[in-house]
Formats: C-alpha cells, structure tokens, sequence
C-alpha cells in the first residue's frame, strides 16, 4: 500500500508540473499584461513597474522563477492588489469554497442515491418515471439557469431564502440547490440502471431464498455492488462541481475562491492565475487519488496494489 | 472426456445398484441406495405435495405457459431428480415452491403446494421468508454468481441463522465454522473473512451449499448445481450431497439435464417435457423400463459403455412454443410411436406401479392392443 502511495504521490507531481507549465505558457500567449489599464501610464513609470515584477525578463526566466514559486508554495504578492499575497487570497477564499463544494457532494450524492435507489425498487411505476423526469430535468437546465430561477422565485418573489452571500445556513440553501441538482440527477440516473442491473444478479435471488428482509438485501447485498459505477464517475462530477463553483461563486457574490481566480485571468495577474490553478488542480487530483481509495474498500476484488503471487 | 466421465458413472451405479439390490433388501443400514419404495414404507411422511402448479409469464410477445399443471410428493429423507431439457419448466417449478417468481409478470395457479401441511402459495412475503432458509433451502447453478462479490463468506453464511435463529455473533460464527467444515472447506476460520473471488469453483458451490443447509432446512433444492463445474468437481459435489443426506435427512430436488448426475444420487426421476410431467418412477423403473418415448429418447442420447451400439440418436425436432402449446400430447411432433389421438388430446396418467407412472397414449389402458402388436419396443 505504501509503495502504491508514494507512486501515485510522484505521478501527482508529474501531472500538477505538466498543468503549470501549459497554464504558464498559454496564459503568457494571450496578448495583454497585468499592467495594461485604460490609463495611459508614463513609459517609464511602465518599464519600472515591469522592471519591479520581473516581465521585462525573457520568458525562460520568468518560467524558472514562477517553478521556484511553485516548489517554496509562495506565489508572492498580487500584482493587481499589492497589499496582499496569494496565499492570503487562498487562505481566504479555500475555506468558503470548500464547504460549498463538499455541502453540494454530499446533498448530491446521499439524494442521488436515494432517488436512483427508489426509482429502481419501483421500476416502471409512478415513483420510477417521476425519479427520471425529474433527473432529466436536472440534467439538462445549467446550474447558472437554475441559479437565477431560484433566485427569481425563492428569494425575490416568496421571499423564503436570501438571494446572495454565504453566511448561515439560510444563505447556503440556494447555491447549493443550484449547484447540486446537476449532479445529483447524473447519479440518480447511474444508481437506478446498476441497482437494476444489480437486482436481477443471481447473489440476490440467492438471499432473497434465503429469506433475508428486503431492507437488507437491498442495503447490505445490492447498493454495495451498484455504488461502483457511481464512485467511477465521481472523479468527473468533483471536477464538474468545482468548475461548477466559479460561476455559483459569481452569482451569489459568494467570497470564495472562484471569484479570485475569474477576476485574475481577466486581469491577467499571473501570480494569481499561477497560484490558484495549482492548488484547484493540486486539491481536484488529491480527491481522485481518494476516491480510487474508496474503489479499492467498496469492492475487495479491486487491488490498489500487486502483491507477489497475485494473478 | 466429459462424455466418457458421465458415462462411466451412470454405468457403475447402474451395476452396483442392479447387483446390489438383494443385499439393500436385506440391509437397510447401508442406506446409500436404499430402495425409495422402502423408504416411503419406513417413513411414509409426505414432506411436499405439489398438485397442479400452473406458471404462466405475461410478455410483450404473449403468456408463456412455462409449467403447465405439475403434480409429484416427494417424501422425507429422498432425492427426487426432475429431468428434462432447457426450457421444459423444471427451474421455474422450483422457483415457484420457493416463492421465488416475482408476481407480476408470472402468475401462479394451484391446488396447492403443501409444505408440511401448509400451502405455501397462500403464505403472505412475510410468513414465506420464515420458510425459506429455514426449512426450505435452494441451491443455484452457478457458484461464479450466486455469492455476492462484495460480502465476505463469513457474513453471508451468518446473515440467515441471525436472521432466522437469533442467533449472537459468536454462535452464529460457531455454527458457520462447523457448516464450513461439514462441506470440506480446509482452515474455516480463515476462511471466513475472505471474498467469493478468493475461492475456486467448487470450493464456492461447497460454500452455497454450507449457507443452503446453515439453517438446518428440511428440503434442499438444488437447481442444477453441478451443470457450472468440472466434471471432477461434479462428482465431488455429488458425493457431499450424498454425504450431507446421510448426516442431516435433508429431502432433496435435484434440478438437472444430466442423466448422469440423476443416476448417482436420485431415489426417484420426474421427466419433465414442455412443462409437465410426462413420466415418474424410481431410479430403475426410469433407468431400466422407461415407457414415454420421450424418457427412451432421452436415455438413449446418453452415452453407454456396457451397450455395444455405439451410436448416440438424438431426438429429432424442437420442444414444442410454449407460448402456444400443442392441445394433444405435446411430444407427438416428435414421437416415432405418434398417433392420430396423441396430436389431438392429451393422454390420461396412467399408474403402472405403485410409484412410475406415464402420460403416453401408449400405456394407456384403451392402447393396449397395439404394444400386444408389438407397434412399440423399447
């Protein structure tokens, strides 16, 4: 186990290095710099402002002192607001994210579940077409769409939720519900075709003559074996969900990170794009190392690891 | 090789069971091939009466009629085989005495399915689950399939006697130790907290078996359960069956296409044809003097080493659509022996001895001139 570990440690390396370095390039691709405005500055003052963050250098160098960056994790000061360093921005911003993102995975993976799981148990009844129109739904309205419906509807008319902000639970409410349902529908739909799939496995006929109680068969013989294809597909739905975040982040003027890391690339303040893209991509590739983890629990015939002897 | 194997075996038994016959007479103790007959004297408790069980399945394409009025007892501390080709309805009358046909699409009809006295047809899901496990048991096909991949053997073994007997953990893992062990599996302990997929596949049919008997069931279906193994496994398994019979007096049906299989454990034979019962007796009556022209045809597609004719005949034709099964007898499209009554009504039973009994116009008393004729050898 340790061995799988420290491999897959060193091929997270390899991909964040792979991921800093295009994000380096194109960002230094598209035309314009951080110290462009609508004013027009004084050349020299603009030689010396360059001079100060180290664009005049050729772009090799910039590209060796932005690694060294990386390797220390000390992205240095934004350029668009000295006053503070990425890391505070991170520090700042990573906590709010963080409780909306894992707040989403959980509404929509426990909902998901259940849904999928009730739908499958009443195939082709009412409960089964209404689980699936509603995934349907879910699927195909954009999470900013629903965003502002919701708005629209529970906060300005009926007046139930606060529009905006993040500060009780009141507030999570709305983005979440718009965040979730995108996901939640995905695995809804997953979990009710593998539990189908599941229930007609001989295992379970084989408990159902054992007399077993339904509840239990379905619990302890069936959701086990139809959560696989669910686990597969989280690593996509985490990265659709922080994607997700940047824009929910927007709408509902939630101070998290997604707000820096928007505002950054349209400022093209490079420290911050740097540092925001490493640590999203750094956090998105820890989770799907987790949840490969959570594979090899779920199902004992999955090996994380060779051991001598295995075939 | 496979051919060869059943062959031997079903010639063996066959011997040993023709030679021994006086000394099992004689010597009940031996018991491993004693006399059905003798048995349903000894002890006559009928354990299961099965009267006209009727199983249909609505489909998009019609009704299916899969078991078309099945009737046979099967007394206590007995290995009854059904027989018959894939399709003819043996798996889904099995299914049916275990309460296992989801109710839609299938639709059970009976006089009654009588376990011990009670109709378990009429028993709601709750009352049912109390029996199965418990005093009724079934064994599946394929062992690849029937253990969940995900639970450990030690659990799955458990879970009924928990369930059923209340049973604490540590009694409940006793037990499982001592299932483990009276089925031949080597360190049970161990054993118990590994997967199905840690296990070969008779080691698995051997764990399926060890959770069927847990409970201590008084009937034991097993639904083909040597069909998935090698045929050294096969014979291995055979032998823990007729082992376990020995030890615990469970009744068995044993669900099988393998006359090969039948001639090593069965007591009794229930041919089954297009989903009904077309003939029934002891092993020898079958064996010896099968009288339907479907049990001939059947017998005589297996392969003999004591006959000199070498050559397997196979049954010409297909079983009949079940979806529109014949009014007549449904083998007459088949039957060498057809005649013009067999393709328009469906022959009476008739009893040739107290236990073998044929639906054939043949045998039929009002037929009798024609076998004087000489119009049908076997």
């Amino acid at each position: 186990m340790a061995k799988y570990i420290i491999k897959r440690f060193l091929l997270m390396l390899v991909t964040i290095f792979i991921i800093a370095t295009l994000t380096f390039f194109l960002m230094h691709a598209v035309p314009g710099s951080p110290l462009e405005t609508e004013r027009t500055t004084n050349a020299t003052i603009q030689a010396n402002l360059e001079k100060f963050y180290k664009l005049d250098q050729p772009l090799h160098i910039q590209y060796i002192d932005y690694m060294k960056s990386i390797a220390t994790f000390d992205f240095g000061p934004s350029i668009k607001d000295p006053n503070r360093t990425v890391n505070e921005l991170l520090a700042r911003g990573f906590p709010i994210s963080f409780e909306l993102g894992i707040i989403t995975i959980l509404v929509a993976v426990i909902s998901g579940i259940l849904l999928g799981t009730f739908a499958a148990l009443r195939h082709n009844k009412l409960i089964d077409y209404a689980a699936m129109a509603f995934a349907v739904i879910g699927i195909s309205i954009p999470n900013f769409v629903l965003a502002t419906l919701l708005i629209q509807q529970l906060a300005v008319t009926w007046n139930i939720f606060p529009p905006a902000t993040w500060t009780s639970p009141m507030h999570m409410v709305l983005p979440v519900l718009a965040l979730a349902t995108g996901p939640m529908a995905i695995i809804a739909r997953l979990t009710r075709s593998s539990m189908l799939e599941v229930l007609t496995q001989d295992y379970i006929k084989m408990a159902r003559a054992k007399g077993i109680k339904p509840i239990r068969i379905v619990m302890r013989h069936a959701l086990r074996n139809a959560m696989m294809p669910i686990i597969t597909i989280m690593g996509t739905l985490l990265a659709g969900i922080l994607t997700g975040t940047f824009v929910i982040e927007k709408i509902f003027a939630i101070p998290g990170m997604g707000k820096y890391f928007v505002d950054s690339i349209n400022n093209r303040d490079y420290p911050v794009i740097m540092g925001t893209t490493v640590f999203y991509s750094s956090f998105l590739i820890f989770m799907l190392f987790l949840v490969d983890i959570v594979y090899g629990i779920l199902d004992p015939r999955i090996k994380l690891h060779k051991k001598e002897g295995d075939v | 090789m496979t051919g060869k194997h059943i062959t031997d075996e079903l010639t063996r038994t066959l011997v040993e069971d023709g030679a021994d016959i006086d000394s099992i007479e004689h010597d009940g103790k031996r018991g491993k091939i004693v006399s059905p007959k003798k048995k349903q004297k000894n002890s006559a408790e009928k354990i299961l009466e099965v009267e006209d069980l009727q199983v249909t399945f609505s489909t998009y394409g019609g009704t299916v009629q899969a078991v078309r009025g099945v009737t046979f007892d099967l007394y206590k501390g007995e290995t009854l085989a059904i027989v018959g080709e894939s399709g003819c309805g043996k798996s889904v009358t099995s299914n049916a005495i275990m309460g296992l046909i989801p109710q839609p699409p299938g639709k059970i009809t009976t006089k009654g399915v009588h376990f011990k006295g009670r109709d378990l047809t009429k028993l709601s899901k709750k009352e049912m689950r109390k029996i199965q496990g418990v005093d009724i048991s079934m064994i599946f096909q394929d062992p690849m399939t029937a253990l969940n991949p995900t639970l450990t053997i030690g659990e799955q073994l458990m879970e009924g006697v928990k369930q059923h007997m209340k049973l604490s953990g540590a009694e409940a893992k006793k037990r499982a130790i001592d299932m483990l062990d009276l089925v031949g599996i080597p360190n049970p302990e161990e054993r118990l907290k590994q997967y199905a997929h840690q296990f070969s596949g008779g080691m698995r049919q051997r764990i399926v078996i060890a959770i069927a008997l847990i409970c201590e069931p008084e009937l034991l279906i097993a639904d083909e359960p040597t069909t998935a193994l090698d045929v050294t496994i096969q014979a291995q398994i055979l032998e823990l069956f007729e082992e376990i019979q020995l030890k615990t007096g469970v009744s068995i049906i044993l669900i099988t296409h393998d006359l090969g299989v039948v001639a090593k454990i069965a007591d009794r034979i229930a041919v089954m044809y297009a989903g009904k019962i077309i003939e029934t007796g002891d092993k020898r009556e079958i064996f010896y003097t099968p009288q339907h022209p479907y049990t001939q045809g059947l017998l005589k597609s297996v392969p003999r080493l004591d006959l000199k004719e070498a050559e397997l005949k196979p049954i010409d034709g297909t079983p009949p659509d079940l979806f529109s099964p014949p009014q007549g007898c449904p083998f007459a499209a088949r039957c060498p022996y057809a005649m013009e009554v067999c393709g328009n009504v469906h022959p009476d039973t008739t009893q040739l001895t107290d236990s073998h009994r044929v639906e054939c116009w043949l045998q039929d008393p009002r037929a009798k001139e024609l076998i004087e004729q000489g119009a049908f050898a076997h």
